[in-house]
């Protein structure tokens, strides 16, 4: 689960980490009297989305004052903002955060991060942080610095103070960069954290760190542990075809194309996509049934699909293995186009685990299918009927 | 022959008990796999499925001599259940519980460290080696004991080239599924080297996907030895929407999980034969050992 800025510097204040004064506004009347109530020189109006590259797309603006912040507002508050990030369709921004600007002496780059080649902990630190930081970093990998979490997070002062030095945070700032990194190791530890980058992590003159900016990414497998984050949790699909899916232990992402995708496993699910695009088609989603899924709740995914008005035809490619048979995926197919009034054509391929079964179900109710045994003719054929054969 | 598992394998299921671990103990059983024990705290000295249940694995590696532990228990308890299998020298530990914690693997792999075990998941359909063993919850229909072992993120994709490389009279060795999550014990590129030893494999077939680095350990371990065995790879993800990522995204980038075309190509210079799409795996395979 992503979480956007706001959040994640609420998180980590919490842990004793500084962040700049700062409150949300969902408009840009309320963003102004935000602005009244923080006492600084120059604000800052940052558009909260899930995503980041909001630097570079426009997404952060600077006021002087509060009447500027409106402004600043106006203009964010319902815009689309495109990033590296969101891809071309970009993210609505429905609120910004406006805080003190800080007038950094130094912008250093660290993160949290769980790395899977090693299977441990690390921290990364790059000297130089900041919008640019990504594009250096990609093409001078070497600048970027790491420590290895000792499992039971327990740094060691000297290893810190290397790090430390490594990045540049030296003199009076040492101290409260070791102070920092102790903060971060138990904010990411203790909420189960994927990811928490500080970007930039602004060095003051007198030496006081402070998290300008601010993601983190939670494990959603340890969300049971983690009442605190429900109400995030929930509101988290920004998509409500991607919440419904969510709901019924089903793994979907909405695309643009007009045939629907319904597939066991993520792996024969892109592995579907993969043949649909190169034979010219365009897929209206990706769709992984978790093995938990009931027939009940894939026929709730299977609606998705069957709502979106650009939706013309069905391709059914399920390989039944231990846990999820061809037979449940048949019923729920069944119980959506039985809920449904538009019943666009299905292109149904069922291989292993009562394959024979599933196409039983499917012909004594009568459902509009051609059956197809390998995948490679079934895509061929959804294609043809999404462009209208008969 | 086959590799993790063999006809001496005796398995132990951690979570025996419970309503997956009935089923799938007693599907495996059925099967002809070796099952020895169960492990269920608080219920030493029952028995489950005519097999008996012990409070420890030590207990029961002890009393029964099980080399091999099967865990399906919930999320919350499969890191302390793997724990306690590696603590208790357990050779081969296959774990199929999903949706583990990822903060809980970082103290697997660090109770792994050291240890002689090898650990095959979380969230894998597990090992299969047809005709003498199955530890884990795959179907088992279209597997016949063959010449081919396959190494696969994927279950579904997995069941898919089962039943084709069955079909096209080739048949398994082995079947492995390393698990799709972020952090998990072995990996394809220890799997190549424990096929690579073993004289039932005559090829392998490695099912891969966009995201993390894998593949890319594979192709770099392949390009640094005379494998000797044909290799051929599917890497599925070409044209999966490119994912949402967050924050500045900096580490994750430069470290990062490769794109299915920069895997492939890593993969192809080790000298990988690369299979374009799922329905052209086996007749690939055909094709390098020289059946076509």
């Amino acid at each position: 689960m992503d979480l956007p800025e706001y959040q994640a510097k609420e998180i980590l204040a919490q842990y004793g980490v500084t962040v700049p004064e700062g409150a949300l506004a969902r408009s840009a009347v309320e963003a102004e009297n935000r602005a009244r109530a923080i006492t600084c020189e120059k604000f800052a109006v940052k558009a909260q989305i899930h995503a980041g590259g909001r630097g570079l797309a426009g997404g952060v603006k600077f006021a002087a004052t509060p009447s500027a912040v409106r402004d600043a507002a106006e203009v964010l508050i319902g815009m689309r903002l495109v990033t590296e990030q969101t891809g071309p369709a970009g993210e609505e921004v429905d609120s910004v955060w406006v805080e003190a600007a800080i007038d950094n002496r130094r912008n250093i780059y660290i993160a949290f991060v769980i790395d899977e080649r090693k299977g441990v902990a690390q921290l990364f630190g790059a000297p130089e942080g900041g919008v640019a930081f990504e594009e250096s970093a990609r093409a001078d990998p070497g600048m970027l610095e790491s420590l290895e979490v000792p499992r039971d997070g327990d740094l060691s002062g000297v290893d810190v103070a290397g790090f430390l030095d490594r990045l540049g945070i030296d003199g009076a700032a040492a101290p409260h960069g070791a102070a920092l990194i102790a903060k971060l190791v138990r904010a990411a530890t203790e909420t189960d954290a994927l990811l928490v980058e500080i970007n930039p992590l602004a060095i003051l003159s007198d030496g006081q760190v402070v998290a300008v900016d601010a993601k983190m990414v939670i494990d959603d497998s340890a969300l049971y542990r983690h009442p605190e984050f429900e109400d995030i949790a929930r509101a988290a699909p920004r998509d409500k075809y991607e919440r419904v899916a969510r709901e019924n232990d089903i793994n979907f992402v909405k695309m643009d194309g007009d045939i629907g995708v319904v597939v066991n496993g993520a792996g024969l699910g892109l592995a579907t996509n993969d043949m649909l695009i190169d034979a010219g088609g365009r897929p209206a989603n990706f769709m992984d049934i978790r093995t938990t899924a009931t027939s009940l709740q894939i026929a709730r995914g299977i609606g998705v699909l069957l709502e979106d008005p650009a939706v013309r035809a069905i391709l059914v490619n399920v390989h039944g293995g231990g846990m999820t048979v061809c037979d449940t995926v048949a019923e729920a197919i069944n119980i959506a186009y039985s809920r449904s009034a538009r019943k666009p054509p299905i292109v149904f391929r069922a291989a292993g685990q009562n394959a024979s079964w599933a196409l039983k179900i499917m012909k004594d109710r009568r459902l509009p299918f051609e059956p197809h045994d390998d995948i490679s003719g079934a895509v061929k054929r959804v294609i043809a009927l999404a462009k209208g054969a008969e | 022959m086959a590799v993790l598992v063999d006809e001496h394998t005796r398995v132990l299921v951690q979570g025996m008990t419970g309503r997956a671990g009935t089923f799938y103990t007693d599907l495996a059983m059925r099967y002809g796999s070796t099952y020895v024990a169960g492990v269920r705290p608080g219920k030493v000295g029952t028995s489950h499925l005519d097999l008996p249940v012990f409070d420890t694995v030590r207990q029961a590696t002890e009393a029964t001599g099980a080399n091999a532990s099967l865990v399906l228990v919930p999320p919350h308890k499969a890191a302390e259940a793997m724990i306690e299998a590696i603590e208790g020298g357990i050779g081969l530990v296959v774990c199929v519980t999903e949706r583990v914690p990822v903060h809980d693997m970082l103290r697997v792999r660090a109770a792994l460290r050291g240890s002689e075990t090898e650990l095959v998941g979380p969230n894998s359909q597990g090992v299969l080696a047809p005709g003498l063993c199955k530890i884990g919850v795959m179907a088992t229909s279209n597997a016949t004991a063959g010449r081919v072992g396959i190494v696969s993120r994927s279950a579904s994709l997995t069941s898919e080239i089962v039943a084709q490389t069955s079909a096209a009279g080739l048949g398994q060795s082995t079947t492995i599924g390393v698990g799709g999550d972020l952090i998990h014990g072995i990996g394809f590129r220890r799997c190549l080297e424990l096929f690579k030893d073993d004289p039932a494999t005559e090829g392998v077939i490695l099912i891969g996907e966009i995201g993390g680095s894998e593949e890319e350990a594979a192709a770099d371990y392949l390009a640094s030895v005379d494998y000797g065995k044909p290799v051929v790879a599917l890497v599925v993800g070409r044209h999966a929407p490119t994912q949402r990522r967050m924050g500045h995204a900096g580490t994750l980038a430069v470290l990062g999980g490769g794109t299915a075309d920069a895997k492939v190509r890593r993969l192809q210079d080790a000298g990988a034969v690369i299979a374009q799409n799922a329905d052209e795996v086996a007749g690939l395979m055909r094709q390098a050992l020289g059946d076509a």
